[in-house]
């Protein structure tokens, strides 16, 4: 099937890696919850190497718009992924991050019991095998989270468990990264050092980063490009853009700040 | 002529130097526990952990409908028809929960309380209930060697399915989304998980008993999250504490002339009070 090339990003990212040529495309992407639209006519598009933020207030469809992403929502229109070579994949690796720990305090799972999970087909009631124990340690330690492995989920902080999750959902590394609200319940340092990090990464990896947040502030030093929502795509652009867009002010009650 | 694996059984249990293991029906019931326990407490680390316990406490009580219609077809073994509803009623529980109209445990409820209600009035009818008291608080001494041969199969087929299944359960507890996000489709996986368990609950039903079996179900899995660190731990430590409990319960029943299932629901019991004060301890 012929793809149209796609337009020129809209900002240009300052990734010293970036190829440019990959792409993850939403098109005319719209969905409904019981009937009710809670999504309308999407087009977004997520390059290597760029970090997008999705802003909107509650219920503006942030999380329907990752459920769309992931294949997890029905909806219409169209999601396709476009590799290096610019062909068209229709199962790209996903990287998910989710938006909050709801996991029992008490589960008796360990970090290398989730990573064996994800990476083997191997019960991991059985026991992890060796190989497997190898891959955590690597995928943890480009988070520095691999002196984690052994501890319980349940018995991690609030930012130790979001690096484990990025590790997790670095392994293997994907094409797109996707992170819902990771940072909701973190204290600010732990939230500054993981966006650093997930800055980082994204560099080194040429990752296409869609994260949907409400920490605006640190958004804007981190994100290559913003997109306002509510049920539909309001605007998008630098996060200065963004920002200052009147809509947005509104929204998020910024007349004060600035 | 060679002996049968059951004959071998039977010679090896009655060597024992104990009073109970001289009698046909105790070394039969003590094979029967060895299949039973353990795949209850291999599929109670799940419900344990995707809070389905009263799910499956609702799969046994539904046995009453189960065993009624078996009685107005005519059946000679109700089994089937237990079988049978049981699944259409994982089915009805599952289409529920995915429309989202009722929250979950509002939606078990009234299942519950309409299919306990629905046996027990036909069953009832001309005053015959009597009759089925055995499947109250079943009768682990009444096994024959075939239906212990059917266990047997059953557990196989179980504990491979269960096994097939386990890590994308495992994920989908711990969030659907990252489960999804690693091309593991959760609700496929929940959905024959829940038939499994309502299968696996059902046979096993006339041995243990409706009223009890769901403890044998969640109370090894609930001692075994007491004293696991990992998820290999907390299956063997499952299985291990189902184990213990079903031999010492059913021997326990032989000495004190009481009902197996709840014997042994006690035994379990005893031994997941240890767990927790190992815990609060340490």
């Amino acid at each position: 099937m012929h793809v149209p090339p796609d337009d020129a990003p809209a900002h240009q990212g300052i990734a010293p890696h970036r190829c440019g040529e990959c792409c993850t495309t939403m098109r005319g992407v719209a969905a409904r919850r019981n009937g009710v639209s809670v999504l309308e006519d999407i087009d977004l598009h997520l390059h290597c190497g760029e970090l997008t933020a999705v802003i909107g207030e509650n219920g503006a469809g942030k999380t329907t718009l990752v459920k769309c992403l992931l294949g997890e929502m029905p909806h219409s229109g169209e999601v396709h992924f476009l590799d290096a070579a610019r062909r068209r994949k229709d199962s790209p690796v996903i990287g998910y991050v989710p938006q909050h720990n709801s996991f029992d305090k008490d589960a008796p799972v360990s970090v290398l019991d989730l990573f064996a999970a994800s990476l083997s087909a191997r019960p991991a009631c059985l026991g992890v095998s060796a190989p497997v124990r190898q891959a955590a340690l690597a995928g943890l330690q480009r988070t520095s989270a691999g002196q984690l492995i052994d501890r319980k989920v349940g018995s991690l902080s609030g930012g130790e468990l979001q690096r484990v999750l990025l590790g997790l959902a670095l392994t293997p590394v994907p094409n797109i990264l996707v992170l819902d609200e990771p940072m909701s319940g973190v204290d600010h340092r732990g939230r500054e050092q993981f966006y650093g990090l997930l800055s980082k990464l994204r560099r080194e990896y040429d990752l296409a980063v869609l994260l949907v947040s409400h920490d605006l502030a640190t958004l804007a030093r981190f994100a290559d490009r913003m997109v306002f929502l509510d049920r539909r795509i309001v605007c998008e652009g630098t996060p200065s853009q963004v920002l200052h867009d009147p809509r947005v002010r509104e929204a998020f009650s910024l007349h004060s700040l600035s | 002529m060679m002996d049968s694996p059951l004959a071998l059984w039977h010679r090896a249990v009655s060597s024992l130097p104990f009073e109970w293991a001289g009698y046909e029906f105790m070394r039969l019931a003590l094979l029967a526990v060895l299949v039973i326990s353990p795949l209850l407490g291999a599929l109670g680390t799940v419900v344990v952990a995707n809070r389905m316990a009263f799910f499956s406490e609702a799969i046994g009580h539904a046995a009453f409908t189960g065993i009624a219609i078996g009685v107005i077809l005519g059946l000679d073994d109700p089994m089937w028809s237990m079988i049978g509803f049981a699944l259409v009623l994982t089915l009805a529980i599952a289409w529920v929960r995915r429309r989202g109209a009722l929250s979950s445990d509002t939606a078990i409820g009234l299942v519950m309380a309409f299919t306990v209600s629905l046996g027990i009035v036909i069953l009832s009818r001309g005053g015959d209930f009597a009759r089925y008291t055995n499947f109250l608080i079943g009768d682990m001494l009444a096994i024959a060697p075939r239906d212990v041969g059917w266990l047997a199969a059953l557990g196989a087929v179980a504990a491979g399915l269960f096994l097939l299944f386990f890590n994308r359960l495992l994920l989908a507890t711990m969030s659907p989304s990252l489960a999804r996000s690693r091309g593991k489709y959760a609700g496929a996986a929940e959905l024959v998980f829940a038939c499994l368990l309502a299968v696996v609950v059902t046979c096993a039903l006339p041995w243990i008993g409706i009223l009890v079996i769901n403890a044998l179900l969640i109370l090894p899995a609930a001692a075994a999250r007491n004293l696991a660190r990992n998820t290999a731990g907390f299956f063997g430590w499952s299985i291990a504490v189902a184990l213990l409990a079903g031999i010492a319960g059913l021997i326990a029943s032989f000495y004190a002339s009481t009902a197996t299932g709840a014997t042994v629901v006690l035994a379990a019991m005893a031994v997941y009070l240890l767990t927790l004060l190992r815990r609060v301890v340490s």
